[in-house]
């Protein structure tokens, strides 16, 4: 096995997903598949091959650093679950 | 002929001619969704009144003269591309009312030319799928066998023109996304070189490889789309400077000189007996152009589909990490503290194979298998970018199946993920060396399935693609054959 259903729950918990049981059961076999299929890169020696990050070579793209105009408070907000005074509410994050 | 029939070139002549208005197409093409779409289900939403208007507005325009080639023109959207004040869903429950406060930079350029949205296309869950199963608003069908998949993620665009709904379409492509579904559907799909279309305002996939492209009933309408959409904006800062030629100039009949190779291993036994025949006949077809084949290798080929399931999901983990249930889409009703808020808003809004690619990619980036799995195939990728590179050393294009099979049924590899992500064998080595890539329709199987061929050329070589697809086009007419509804 590559992969147990305690590291499913530990990578559930580091992406911010609530899994059902049966959802950690499904996925523990099926990233296990996966995961054991994509072993098969390591057949390929890949010492000292710099690893490509992006397709077309790029250094960091400046612009200008100048004011200008935004999409605004109130239309920032519209899709918001949950709005109060011109901010994003979230649950009590501080007891 | 209808005038949803017409392609965008047709359609231009006509209301250049004042022969008919935008407002009688755009009627033609709604009155076509709503006698098809019941079926097909390729439409999320349809904005039929905003395109009325649009249509009505586009005419003013052409009244006063003041036409384009694009000027009421009405066409349909991936439901990926944000549109301003029109309902953008990302065929997500998680998306499911987000209206967005600006457009994409591709849709805008197409906006302000006069385009009208006749509406959303469906498509996989944040374009993750190569069947549009994986909707959260039911799958779409393929216009020419309902009980079929129409391809993905982009498989609502390629059903909307293979049935005629939509004049043209936009999708996108990640790793086949636009070709597979038009190879699928019988139409014409361009994956243009990483950087040479906008993706702001384009839902974020895998932004190491995610790129805009048409899907059209011709080759000329590919070229026409394409010379819209392309350049490069300041929003984007990965959209690259460089000038965009005009593409219909690349609309020339003939082959000659041009020097093609086929990669040895991209015709592997288990390829469809069909699909082979197609390309058989393809080969025969460009030679008789002019073309002269060559046999190239693409040795790393067989690693891509591992490569890229651990590139894609990973840069999707991050990605998606913006659906927290605090700035928009759906948040739990449930209550709790604000970690719970978000697994919980992130459970409900995901479906299972968009949590299986977070999972997956959360995994490969994850402490101690950083270097396994995320920086190996980074190098890996490396690896296959060589490759193309060398191969275009000794020719012009490549031409290889778009997929190994004729679009699969409905459920028929749901259950089997690995299975799934194996059918985009041929269009991922693609997207991980970041050049560009056309399918066009180039045959049926016995059982009435159309087959695509694709066409890679080098980096912002969309000009060598364009000449070669459309001289093939030409030459056999594959593009005219129509889907019965």
């Amino acid at each position: 096995m590559k992969i147990t259903r305690k590291q499913v729950e530990h990578v559930a918990l580091l992406a911010r997903l609530k899994l059902g049981e049966d959802e950690i059961a499904t996925f523990t076999g099926q990233m296990d598949a996966i995961l054991a299929y994509a072993d098969k890169l390591n057949e390929l020696d890949t010492d000292g091959i710099v690893p490509t990050a992006h397709a077309v070579p790029m250094e960091n793209a400046f612009r200008p650093d100048e004011v200008s105009p935004s999409i605004g408070v109130e239309n920032a907000l519209e899709n918001a679950p949950e709005k109060a005074d011109g901010f994003f509410k979230v649950p009590k994050v501080i007891e | 002929m209808e005038l949803f029939d017409l392609t965008i070139h047709e359609l231009h002549e006509k209301l250049k001619k004042k022969e008919v208005s935008s407002v009688e197409a755009t009627e033609s093409c709604l009155a076509r969704i709503e006698a098809t779409d019941e079926r097909v289900n390729a439409f999320i939403s349809v904005t039929a009144g905003e395109a009325l208007q649009a249509a009505a507005t586009a005419d003013q325009r052409i009244a006063r003269g003041d036409i384009d080639l694009l000027t009421g023109i009405p066409l349909a959207l991936k439901d990926i591309f944000l549109t301003k004040g029109v309902k953008t869903t990302c065929a997500s429950k998680i998306l499911a009312n987000f209206i967005p406060p600006y457009d994409a930079t591709s849709w805008l350029k197409l906006k302000e030319r006069g385009a009208v949205l006749l509406g959303k296309l469906n498509q996989d869950e944040f374009a993750m799928g190569s069947s549009c199963e994986s909707s959260a608003f039911g799958v779409t069908r393929n216009p020419w066998a309902f009980d079929r998949i129409p391809g993905g993620s982009s498989g609502g665009s390629a059903a909307a023109v293979a049935a005629r709904q939509a004049t043209a379409t936009l999708g996108t492509d990640t790793g086949g996304s636009i070709r597979q579904p038009a190879s699928h559907c019988g139409c014409v799909g361009l994956k243009p070189t990483y950087g040479r279309v906008s993706r702001y305002g384009v839902i974020a996939y895998a932004s190491s490889l995610d790129q805009v492209g048409p899907m059209t009933r011709d080759v000329t309408d590919a070229a026409i789309l394409l010379g819209a959409i392309a350049g490069h904006d300041p929003l984007d800062s990965t959209s690259v400077d460089c000038p965009v030629p005009d593409y219909r100039k690349s609309l020339l009949p003939e082959l000659k000189g041009m020097k093609i190779g086929l990669p040895a291993e991209y015709f592997i036994e288990g390829l469809d007996a069909d699909v082979k025949q197609a390309m058989d006949a393809a080969i025969a077809t460009c030679r008789a152009l002019g073309a002269e084949f060559v046999e190239v290798s693409l040795p790393h080929t067989d690693y891509a589909v591992a490569t890229y399931y651990l590139l894609a999901t990973a840069e999707a983990s991050s990605n998606l990490a913006r659906y927290d249930g605090v700035r928009f889409g759906h948040r739990t009703k449930e209550s709790g503290g604000l970690l719970e808020m978000y697994m919980k808003s992130r459970a409900e809004g995901f479906g299972t194979e968009v949590k299986r690619r977070i999972m997956l990619g959360t995994y490969a980036l994850s402490s101690g298998y950083y270097e396994a799995y995320y920086l190996k195939a980074q190098k890996v990728r490396t690896l296959i970018m060589q490759d193309f590179l060398k191969a275009f050393n000794a020719v012009d294009l490549l031409l290889t199946p778009v997929a190994p099979t004729p679009a699969f049924k409905i459920g028929e590899k749901t259950a089997d993920p690995l299975q799934m992500y194996l059918s985009d064998i041929f269009t991922i080595p693609v997207n991980l060396a970041g050049t560009c890539a056309i399918s066009v329709p180039a045959g049926m199987s016995k059982s009435g399935l159309p087959i695509g061929l694709q066409l890679v050329a080098r980096p912002f070589g969309e000009e060598t693609l364009i000449r070669a697809a459309y001289a093939f086009e030409q030459a056999t007419g594959w593009h005219k054959l129509k889907a019965e509804l």
